[in-house]
């Protein structure tokens, strides 16, 4: 427990110090001649910069419609795949492709072979039926990224949820029979309820990885149009490796950290609750 | 319950319905990567075509796809192996000999893991250039099992745990001390356990492209760097793009249908009981 | 060969203690039985033994040798436990040889040992089996094995049979009782159920909230209680208890009144009781006859039927109702009224404190 409790804390520590000193200080990698202690300059040049506001807002909303749009489906498609049909089986590895494809092979796929205007898959349905074909990451560039990422995790979901469901005891649905519940009564008052450890576990998993989105956005649209897609991690790297100024994407990666212990507090408090130690 | 012919044949239709929507485009890129690239971008698109291998030759020809899928496998493996090698001893002492930290501590590991890298990307990608770190395998393999840590000890903790006292404890009684307990009793029953745990990680190096984007170039680029290559301007050349993604995207799918069973095992937390 | 001793033997959880100090000799070759209610801390008590629960205070000896600071591992006893805790992932040869493996002792007389106790336990046509192939029953057995191919100096039993179907719990008491007969082992066995106590024991240990209520054999227990709890607890169905009075006592005996006015005198020494003094009459129900004549007046409530036997739940004023046990022919319909007549000789008097006034005479069966 020692060493890797340490190291894990060495690899938090070290690079969070750095993080909150950097943010203090002109540090900028092209220009050797900029240096010296910032002070909160480069806190203030980020909370002024109207930007920031957007990337964070960015964060949540992208956050907070993944999770509605991969919990509410994932629950749904699991009930749906504990039925027995011919082919299951299959059809269930078919449906949690998806979580296996990396995020810049998805992001690629959808943005050339699906979303492309005039040689997308979407393009040529929309020519079938005699519409004008979107260009989706001009036009709706944050639902675009939310589609692309809810594809990416909905498998995820479906795949805990199912095995959260299969574990439901069957006396228990039989009982509620027998109390003549229908099947929509039975899913709220038997499925949800013992779905909702699993729900959290799933909520938990995926706030970890979706506060992060990176390559996503980097692969598609850059984060533009304009700022349209630029999320916190998106706006640092922009920051720190494109334009080189280490103090402010410091400054951004210190609000970054915070933004987390914000949510990972609610989260690890709601959650802790339901998990066992 | 006994169904209704209509009712079990609706079933079927949304099962499949849906599983074959969320495939398509993994479908639709395995299809367009074996088109010519003149029928990559016919409108209508082509259905019915010569499937042809010409794209992966030239992928192969033009960016060395080998040398980046074995960049790929050798720092996947290497990360997670590492990360299992610190998580295990961690999980046991903290399943089998728990202290009044032990919950908090977890709880706090996990909670380092929503912090972005981004947030620590500065300070990382200094460290590394200072020491000489970018653009190396090992780098890679240091940062991976850092990044997969607190999730590979969660894991082994539920696992852990559901081993049931009462075996240990008869073990203990068969005469079993600490280490023929761990090397009898504790390593075969949480055997899919660790297979499991390692599996995620597996998948979560290998799909990881923050850090790689990141941290490497040329010479340790894994499958990711590979890819996101592509999506230049000059990724308009739709089957080779097709091909390419096909090609780095295979061997961990193939390897996730494999092992589904055993990733579903690991992926629940012990949320499911 | 194996004696065993407790001394004093307490077991704290931070200020909460579970064993309040514990007397006992376990002698070479008895079956002792642990018996008491869910949560008197006989499991705690027989995991001290093990080796499990470390002894907060006391000695333990085995053999004459002070063992609290021995490992499990080096006790050299052997322990069935309730969920019978094999090895998912080895055969029933392997579960039952792993002790053995870890002493180093040679294969060749491994499988030797190994299939010597599954023809004891009739396990021989399972040895290649895993636990998860095997039927509950079967499994118990394995667990049994496990422990017989050790040779151990005592046997541990932590409930074995409580997961068992009735017949099956039936069958495996008899195999229990006739294992010990053929290996001639020292065996401690902590049980819920009374019936299990009453039919294996060669000595029974009651305990109640981590203390001893009495030591003694089962029919010491059933015809000699020591006191209020033991009486209650052991045979079933229960004693009746009706609250009396002492009216009067000579050398033949103490008279005691009931609240109804009846009174019966029952052959025990008074002691310190003196008349007036509040005490508890238990009456068992097979003392209880329905009788025209009987002493007590009351209606039949509920008649369970039992085929060979018949209890009668028969009302008689306030107190809870009296159990009667009657023979399988026996006509008594609910709603009715009946006399009862009671055995006054077969009657227990406890006084206010609990503790039981001796009898005059020791009952015949018990030495």
């Amino acid at each position: 427990m020692v060493p890797s409790v340490a190291v894990l804390l060495l690899w938090m520590i070290v690079p969070l110090v750095m993080t909150v000193w950097f943010s203090f200080q002109r540090y900028n990698l092209l220009d050797p001649s900029v240096g010296g202690f910032a002070g909160f300059d480069n806190y203030a040049y980020l909370v002024t910069d109207p930007d920031f506001w957007v990337s964070l807002r960015n964060t949540m909303v992208l956050l907070a419609s993944v999770l509605v749009i991969t919990v509410g489906l994932g629950t749904l498609l699991a009930v749906l795949f504990d039925q027995d049909f011919p082919g299951r089986g299959i059809a269930r590895v078919l449906a949690i492709s998806p979580f296996f494809v990396m995020p810049t092979v998805a992001a690629l796929i959808w943005k050339n072979l699906m979303m492309h205007p005039i040689y997308g898959v979407f393009g040529a349905i929309a020519h079938g039926f005699g519409f004008e074909p979107i260009d989706w990451f001009a036009e709706y560039p944050m639902a675009s990224v939310i589609l692309i990422v809810s594809w990416e995790w909905l498998p995820f979901a479906l795949l805990i949820l199912l095995t959260a469901v299969q574990s439901l005891d069957h006396e228990q649905r039989e009982a509620a029979r027998m109390d003549s519940a229908g099947v929509v009564a039975q899913f709220f008052f038997i499925t949800l309820p013992h779905l909702s450890r699993a729900i959290s576990v799933v909520i938990m998993i995926e706030t970890i990885f979706l506060l992060t989105v990176f390559a996503e956005i980097f692969v598609t649209t850059s984060g533009g149009p304009g700022n349209a897609t630029t999320n916190l991690a998106f706006l640092i790297y922009a920051r720190a490796l494109l334009q080189f100024d280490v103090g402010g994407a410091s400054a951004g990666g210190v609000v970054a950290i915070l933004l987390a212990n914000v949510v990972a507090f609610f989260l690890v408090r709601s959650i802790a609750r339901r998990l066992e130690v | 319950m006994e169904r209704s012919l209509t009712q079990r044949a609706l079933i079927t239709a949304l099962g499949w319905g849906i599983a074959l929507l969320l495939f398509f485009p993994i479908f639709w890129m395995v299809l367009t990567s074996l088109k010519t690239e003149t029928g990559a971008i016919a409108t209508p698109p082509q259905l019915i075509f010569r499937p042809s291998l010409s794209s992966y030759i030239d992928v192969q020809e033009r960016a060395d796809y080998l040398r980046f899928a074995l960049n790929s496998v050798l720092i996947s493996v290497g990360g997670s192996v590492l990360a299992l090698a610190f998580a295990i001893p961690a999980a046991y002492s903290m399943a089998f000999h728990p202290s009044p930290r032990t919950r908090g501590t977890l709880l706090w590991m996990l909670s380092t893991k929503m912090l972005p890298p981004v947030g620590v990307l500065v300070p990382i990608y200094l460290l590394f250039r200072n020491a000489g770190l970018l653009d190396t395998q090992f780098g890679l393999i240091v940062i991976y099992a850092l990044m997969n840590l607190p999730i590979v000890v969660w894991m082994l903790f539920t696992f852990y745990k559901e081993v049931p006292n009462e075996i240990l404890e008869a073990g203990r009684m068969d005469g079993a001390r600490t280490w023929s307990e761990v090397w009898f009793l504790l390593l075969p029953l949480t055997l899919p356990g660790v297979a499991s745990t390692g599996l995620l990680s597996l998948i979560l190096c290998w799909n990881e492209a923050f850090w790689s984007l990141n941290l490497t170039s040329s010479g340790a680029a894994p499958l990711t760097t590979f890819i996101a290559s592509f999506s230049s301007p000059e990724g308009l050349f739709f089957a080779k793009l097709s091909a390419a993604s096909t090609a780095a995207v295979a061997p961990i799918l193939v390897f996730g249908w494999l092992s589904q069973r055993q990733l579903v095992r690991g992926l629940t937390f012990g949320a499911v009981k | 060969m194996a004696t065993l001793t407790l001394r004093g033997l307490r077991k704290s959880y931070g200020a909460v203690e579970a064993i309040k100090g514990i007397d006992l000799d376990v002698e070479d070759r008895e079956f002792v039985v642990f018996v008491g209610p869910s949560g008197c801390g006989k499991s705690t008590l027989l995991r001290m033994i093990a080796g499990l629960e470390a002894i907060t205070a006391g000695d333990l000896t085995i053999d004459g040798k002070r063992v609290n600071d021995v490992g499990p591992a080096d006790r050299g006893l052997a322990m069935v436990f309730q969920s019978y805790a094999l090895y998912p992932h080895m055969t029933v040869r392997q579960n039952m040889g792993f002790a053995l493996r870890l002493a180093r002792v040679p294969r060749a007389e491994r499988d030797r040992k190994v299939e010597a106790a599954a023809a004891i336990l009739q396990l021989g046509p399972y040895l290649d089996r895993t636990p998860k192939e095997l039927s509950g029953g079967q499994r118990q057995r394995v667990a049994i094995g496990r422990s017989i191919v050790r040779n151990p100096k005592v046997f541990l039993f932590d409930e074995p049979l409580s997961n068992l179907d009735a017949a099956l719990r039936g069958q495996m008491r008899i195999e229990l009782a006739r294992l010990h007969e053929e290996l001639q082992a020292t065996m401690i066995y902590v049980t819920h159920d009374q019936v299990e106590a009453m039919t294996m024991a060669d000595k029974i240990v009651v305990l109640q909230a981590g203390r001893v209520e009495q030591v003694g054999t089962p029919l010491q227990l059933y015809h000699h209680p020591a006191n209020l709890f033991v009486g209650g607890f052991i045979g079933s169905p229960r004693m009746n208890m009706l609250p009396g009075r002492i009216a009067s006592s000579d050398a033949a005996g103490v008279t005691v009144e009931l609240a109804s006015g009846v009174r019966l005198k029952v052959p025990v020494e008074p002691g310190a009781a003196q008349p007036g003094d509040a005490v508890t009459l238990g009456i068992r129900p097979e003392a209880l006859m329905a009788r025209t004549d009987g002493e007590l007046a009351g209606e039949v409530q509920l008649v369970e039927r039992l085929g060979g036997l018949t209890l009668l739940h028969v009302g008689h004023g306030a107190d809870l109702p009296l159990i009667v046990q009657t023979d399988g022919a026996d006509a008594s319909r609910a709603r009715t009224p009946i006399r009862l007549a009671v055995d006054a000789a077969a009657c227990h008097l406890f006084a206010a404190n609990g503790i039981t006034l001796p009898h005059l005479v020791t009952h015949r069966l018990v030495a």
